[in-house]
């Protein structure tokens, strides 16, 4: 195997873990819905989610860009690659403000403020999703 | 390996998107459910939610990976008398995972109905510790897919 197998192996982890989290965060919308207020085990939901989108949004970044410069094939300069880096912030951007909002005790937050949080996290995983296209597509590669 | 992936024919993308799509979902599912049946303190809502989460979440998310893994295999693999490792290993995980995942599944559905008629969360904290041993195998083989190992 070479350290370009390795990279893509982590590259590919790290994708698995921000997929996790926006499920874990889903999961968190369903439990506030489901109790109405915030308790012990939303915290801990939260901060398995944020230590899984932790992980995943910085290992899909810096593990895909190294292999964009390791790999003859792709540059990272590639129109698909810099989509993909758009992508990745503008969903990450969205992800974070959906947290922001919500704030350190989601238990308190509005029903509008809840309703605007989980909006913010549909597109952000929508975001994801089509990340995901253009990683397997590589439209213009 | 690596450069064999970059060149892949345009018709093996939409059966790599299946089954990419569905193993993310099936890790959050596990992900989700393991960790919300950890972190249920014993309250029924929640230990129902965990386990909705392999159910609703897990279960059809294995569905489209091994739909996506099948479609892909015999476009890639269909002439091929011998599997690389890494394709052995896609395979077991995948099947010793579903057989974990169902006993999960039917163990937890009867931990939900003795919670209904005042029961403990044991057979729901089996579930979980399935789970458990199931991420720790996805991760594995999500590392065989990625590094391709001879």
């Amino acid at each position: 195997m070479s350290l370009d197998d390795w990279i893509l192996a982590f590259h590919l982890l790290s994708a698995f873990a921000l997929v996790a989290a926006m499920t874990v965060f889903w999961v968190v919308f369903v439990a506030l819905r489901e109790s109405g207020g915030a308790d012990a085990t939303v915290a801990g939901l939260m901060r398995v989610g944020a230590i899984a989108v932790g992980i995943g949004s910085l290992g899909t970044l810096v593990f895909g860009i190294w292999l964009a410069i390791s790999l003859d094939a792709y540059q990272v300069w590639d129109g698909w690659v810099i989509a993909a880096i758009v992508l990745w912030a503008i969903a990450v951007a969205t992800g974070k403000r959906s947290g922001d909002i919500l704030g350190a005790d989601p238990g308190a937050a509005s029903e509008e403020t809840k309703r605007r949080a989980l909006l913010l996290h549909g597109i952000a995983s929508v975001l994801v999703v089509l990340v995901l296209v253009d990683m397997i597509w590589k439209p213009g590669a | 390996m690596t450069l064999l992936a970059a060149i892949r024919p345009d018709s093996w993308n939409f059966p790599l998107f299946l089954h990419v799509l569905g193993a993310t979902v099936l890790v959050g599912g596990l992900l989700s459910g393991a960790a919300t049946l950890a972190l249920a303190h014993g309250q029924e809502r929640y230990l129902r939610l965990g386990y909705w989460s392999l159910l609703a979440i897990a279960l059809p998310g294995y569905v489209l990976m091994r739909i996506g893994a099948e479609w892909i295999y015999s476009k890639e693999f269909g002439d091929s008398d011998e599997d690389p490792a890494w394709v052995g290993i896609g395979f077991m995980t995948a099947d010793i995972g579903l057989l974990l995942l169902l006993i999960a599944l039917i163990i937890g559905g009867i931990g939900v109905y003795r919670l209904r008629r005042g029961g403990g969360p044991g057979l729901l904290k089996g579930s979980m510790a399935i789970s458990l041993v199931l991420l720790a195998a996805y991760v594995v083989a999500v590392w065989a897919m990625g590094a391709k190992p001879d």
